[in-house]
């Protein structure tokens, strides 16, 4: 069986403006949704590469997020660490088509017991 | 010989735009027949909106009249929509029944309008905004009266609004994004859009989110998620558009988005070719025209040419409102690598801003001023190296051909002219700051005081500094006395708190703009910073923006290590019931809290909570009559007390009592910091209200104040203010004290470093010997408790903002992969 490339996980709609909501993964681990500004939607891992504080609930500016915990800021491109912190969180591909939210399926099950 | 027949499907701009195209490469090479499900020639659509608003008549805007048909020998179609295509034996047949063969097969069949799918969408009287017919409803509408609504703040809907506000109508636009036309344009642009609009008289709601159209028969009015009803006659759906790809899926072409075309427009099939808003190029499609001509001259060189190629279409927008002048183009999302030059300039009501990433413009925004629009597109686009002109770039073509552009930002401050005006609110010259530095005002401060320039807006302090500089060379230390807010501003709190009141700003977006913020939409310091600064000045009327606060405050708990929460309830003056401990004990066993804490403010803090049960804690904590105790807050957080007269032997008057009546008046204030109190019975001080931020120690006589105190980083005892004798009197200091800490400190001084900065003499000029300043100061913070009891926890289990709390959904890896929250 082919299982599709991305997983459908819904409407833009249900983001706040300029914030993050969370998608729990059974087995797996937690993803963290941010919406900007811009209206432009990115996935990381909802884990800070410092002591894994849960980025979704930073405070968002332009394409990067910082940490709640310690201030650390983290690309939402990139999932990289910004300035003179080091570190990196996985970063989920992301598409947005019709007004719903696409993310890609292997990266969201990255780590899932098969 | 006959020759091969070509069927261009789409009488609009792109199909038109295509025959033209290969007739101007070989007119003689097809006999051609255009189908067109319109009545009409073919029209310039971008004109529909200026022919809405009046300014245009139908005939201005046809592009191509009948006479153009017949002389190229053309067979125009209308009203005869194409309903199929049959790739087999090579024919179209349209609605009528007619049936033609084709040798080639052009789609050009644009796209569809979005509808939004709410109950009512299809009532008479929603309509789109596409074609003519469309324009034809909106004006029998206008002309009926009444009011309109338009659903979408992007181009189109903005548009639209402006075309029917120019015919009498009273509109409103309701936009699901914070800001308007937020695709094209930043957080900074759309607010000065939005405003601009509003000062024309429409109404512009963003976040408002469409629930429903209600009417009987025909529309009535629009719902909103939140409940509010907007009347209207007219309801204009402008929520996007959709590639219509219906003809090309049925006759099983490849289809994504878009109907998939190759370089050389042609799609899975070799017969049929397509261009336009119905195409997807390489995962791209286009809602502009710009692509659409690049296409097209493409296609005609593939078909009667040598192929060129099309290598996808790079775009800029602007919008079609008289007056009012946009413009952005390319990628201004930010990002790893790139840099903003921002430059706004608030009297002529100019933001500009430029993305440079590795040496190369990637994005502009330009509002107010959109001269420069083209220059900065054309760089764009040529991918040109601006790194020389890197400095002069915001200043626009004219001022970086100049060659002002220098290594050494002052150079430029130098070359100005001596007539030159520095200081546009005061009328001062380069001349005379020059003298006045000369004449020995070697600082800002200095210069300030003897010419008045940058004394008043702030807006040319770094030219002054400049001046100084350049004057005075390494004599200049360069040092301000006060830090600027960040690094987004040259201005201090103290001057940002003062122009807010003084311009009567009342938005983030308005306070950048007009103290020529130099990011778009600030940084995690200053949002903050601004949302207290507004909230303070504005009481009642700022609405906070809670995506400007951190964490703890946005999800009024107190955020742990391992990423739950922990809730603190109040506890007044450190008293609790039997009945209060029960809720929290059967709170803790509900929830499974991991811990149940006595802190050091004299209250119980359950740890462990997950945000998904935050609603449900409060909901159970306020129905046994507890509220938010703001542990997480810049805020009142506790008034510590000890038993007094009630209890113990010592006690000299009634500080429990006094404690809880400090805390009811002062709890939910906003502050810059958190702000900590105790009322101690006697001088044995047992609730160490010496280390507090203001302090009672209770006498025999009466109630000794004291400010400034704190226990944490740095110790410091308070220093005493002022000794009074009735319990009235220290409640309307305490108000006093508060709201004058509340109007003047920075965000993010606790007491003891702002009473250290002012000095303790200036706050008892201000409190104790100015009585009727001290009533003036208490009876404003009164207005302003007003407003800010309101406990936010009742707030969250009433629901809102439950979107905060929720998952978005949840994966289950097989057999099911996902479940809807
Ligand atoms: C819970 C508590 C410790 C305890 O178990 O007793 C506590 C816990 C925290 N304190 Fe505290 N402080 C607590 C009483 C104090 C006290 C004692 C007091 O209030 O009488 C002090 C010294 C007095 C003072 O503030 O002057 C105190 C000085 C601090 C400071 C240093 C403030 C300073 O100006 O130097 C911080 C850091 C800050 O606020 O930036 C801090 C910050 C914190 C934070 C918010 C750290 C953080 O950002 O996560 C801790 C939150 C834990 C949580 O989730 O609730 N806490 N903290 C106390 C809660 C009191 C309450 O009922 O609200
Ligand atoms: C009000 C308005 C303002 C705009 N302003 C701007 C602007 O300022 N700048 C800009 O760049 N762009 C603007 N646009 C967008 C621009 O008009 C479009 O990008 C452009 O018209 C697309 O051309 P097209 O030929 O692909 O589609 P269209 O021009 O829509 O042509 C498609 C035609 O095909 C017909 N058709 C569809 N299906 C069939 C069928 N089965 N059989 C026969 N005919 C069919 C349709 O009726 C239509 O006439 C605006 C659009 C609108 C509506
Ligand atoms: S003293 Fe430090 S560790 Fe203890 S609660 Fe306060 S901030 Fe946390
Ligand atoms: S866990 Fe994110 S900064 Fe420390």
């Amino acid at each position: 069986m082919m299982l599709p490339e991305w997983l459908d996980i819904g409407p833009v709609d249900q983001l706040p403006a300029l914030g993050a909501r969370t998608l729990p993964v059974r087995g797996g681990r937690e993803i963290a949704i941010f919406h900007t500004a811009k209206g432009e939607v990115y996935a990381l891992a909802n884990q800070c590469p410092h002591k894994a504080g849960p980025l979704s609930q930073g405070i968002v500016h332009d394409t990067t997020v910082t940490c709640p915990l310690h201030n650390w800021r983290i690309s939402l491109v990139t999932g990289e660490a910004l300035g003179e912190d080091k570190g990196c969180v996985p970063v989920i591909p992301v598409k947005i088509d019709g007004g719903r939210i696409l993310i890609g399926r292997a990266a969201a099950l990255a780590g899932v017991a098969a | 010989m006959t020759k091969p027949h070509l069927i261009v499907i789409g009488n609009g701009m792109a199909g038109c735009r295509a025959v033209e195209e290969i007739l101007a490469r070989d007119p003689a090479r097809y006999r051609i027949t255009i189908f067109g499900a319109e009545p009409h020639v073919n029209y310039n659509r971008i004109m529909l909106s200026p022919l809405l608003a009046g300014e245009k008549a139908f005939d201005d805007i046809v592009i191509n009249d009948l006479a153009w048909y017949a002389d190229n020998a053309i067979d125009l179609v209308t009203s005869d929509p194409v309903v199929a295509i049959d790739r087999d034996i090579q024919t179209v047949t349209a609605r009528s029944g007619r049936v033609e063969r084709y040798d080639t097969l052009i789609l050009a069949t644009g796209s569809d309008p979005f509808i939004l799918p709410v109950p009512g969408h299809d009532l008479e009287g929603v309509v789109s905004f596409r074609d003519m017919d469309d324009v034809g409803a909106m004006l029998r509408a206008a002309h009926a009266g009444g009011d309109a609504v338009v659903i979408g703040g992007g181009l189109l809907g903005l548009e639209a609004a402006h075309g029917l506000s120019l015919r009498g109508m009273k509109v409103t636009v309701l936009h699901i994004m914070p800001t308007l036309m937020e695709r094209q344009l930043d957080e900074a642009a759309g607010w000065l859009l939005k405003a601009a609009l509003e000062a024309r008289g429409q109404t512009i709601l963003t976040g408002a989110e469409t629930a429903e159209i209600y009417g009987q028969g025909k529309v009535e009015g629009v719902r909103l998620k939140d409940g509010r009803e907007i009347r209207a006659a007219l309801v204009v759906m402008a929520v996007g558009i959709r590639p219509n790809v219906r003809l090309a899926r049925a006759a099983g072409l490849a289809v994504g988005r878009g109907v998939h075309v190759d370089d050389h427009l042609v799609t899975s099939d070799a017969n049929i070719l397509a261009v336009g808003e119905c195409v997807e190029h390489d995962g791209l499609v286009y809602g502009l025209v710009a692509p659409l001509w690049e296409m097209c001259r493409s296609l005609a060189d593939a078909l009667v040419g040598t192929p060129s190629g099309y290598r996808g279409s790079v775009t800029s927008t602007k919008l079609k409102v008289s007056g009012i002048d946009v413009f952005s183009a390319g990628d201004f999302s930010g990002g790893a690598g790139c840099e903003d030059i921002v430059l706004r300039d608030a009297s002529r009501g100019v933001y500009k801003r430029v993305v440079v990433k590795d040496d190369r413009v990637v994005g502009a925004v330009l509002y107010g001023d959109t001269q420069d629009g083209a220059w900065y597109f054309d760089l764009l686009r040529r991918e040109a190296d601006v790194a020389e002109i890197r400095d002069a770039l915001i200043f626009g073509q004219a001022f970086a051909n100049g060659g002002a552009a220098s290594a050494n930002p002052n150079a430029a401050v130098a070359a100005l002219a001596d007539d030159v005006e520095i200081c546009g609110c005061n009328g001062v010259s380069k001349g005379k700051v020059i003298a006045a530095i000369a004449g020995g005002a070697v600082t800002l401060d200095a210069v300030r005081s003897c010419t008045k320039a940058s004394a008043s807006c702030g807006s040319c302090t770094g030219l002054v500094e400049g001046l100084l500089a350049v004057t005075l060379g390494d004599a200049f230390d360069g040092e301000r006395t006060a830090p600027t807010v960040c690094k987004c501003t040259s201005f201090t709190h103290e001057d940002v708190r003062r122009l807010i009141v003084e311009k009567r700003l009342k938005a983030i977006p308005q306070v950048m703009q007009e103290l020529h913020w130099s990011t778009p939409d600030g940084c995690s310091s200053c949002r903050p910073a601004l949302n207290y600064y507004l909230l303070c000045a504005w009481p009642g009327e700022f609405v906070d923006d809670n995506q400007s606060r951190f964490v703890n405050e946005r999800l009024h708990a107190n955020i742990q290590k391992d990423g739950t929460y922990s809730v603190v309830p109040r506890m007044w003056g450190g008293v609790t019931t039997p009945a209060e401990l029960r809720a929290i004990a059967d709170v803790a066993e509900k929830y499974a809290a991991r811990m149940v804490k006595v802190t050091g403010g004299q209250r119980l803090d359950i740890f462990g909570i997950r945000k998904e049960d935050l609603p449900a804690v409060w909901a159970d904590l306020g129905a046994a009559g507890m509220v938010s105790g703001h542990a997480y807050a810049k805020a009142l957080r506790t008034v510590k007390t000890c038993v007094g007269s009630e209890w113990c032997r010592f006690g000299t008057q009634d500080s429990t009592g006094l404690g809880i009546r400090i805390e009811q008046m002062t709890w939910g204030s906003f502050m810059p910091h958190k702000f900590k109190i105790a009322v101690s019975g006697c001088p044995r001080n047992c609730a160490e209200a010496t280390i507090k931020d203001f302090g009672v120690i209770c006498v025999e006589s009466g109630y000794e104040l004291s400010i400034g105190g704190n226990g944490g980083i740095k110790l410091r005892g308070t220093d005493f203010l002022c000794k009074v004798a009735t319990e009235r009197e220290a409640l309307d200091y305490c108000a006093a004290f508060i709201q004058l800490y509340r109007e003047e400190a920075r965000y993010l001084d606790r007491t003891a470093p702002w009473v250290e900065r002012v000095g303790l003499d200036y706050i008892k000029r201000r409190i104790v010997e100015d009585a009727q300043g001290r009533a003036a100061l208490t009876a404003r913070f009164h207005q302003s408790q007003a407003f800010l009891q309101d406990d936010p926890w009742a707030r969250r289990a009433a629901g809102e903002d439950h979107k905060l709390h929720q998952h978005l959904a949840e994966i289950r890896p097989a057999p099911r992969t996902l479940e809807m929250a």
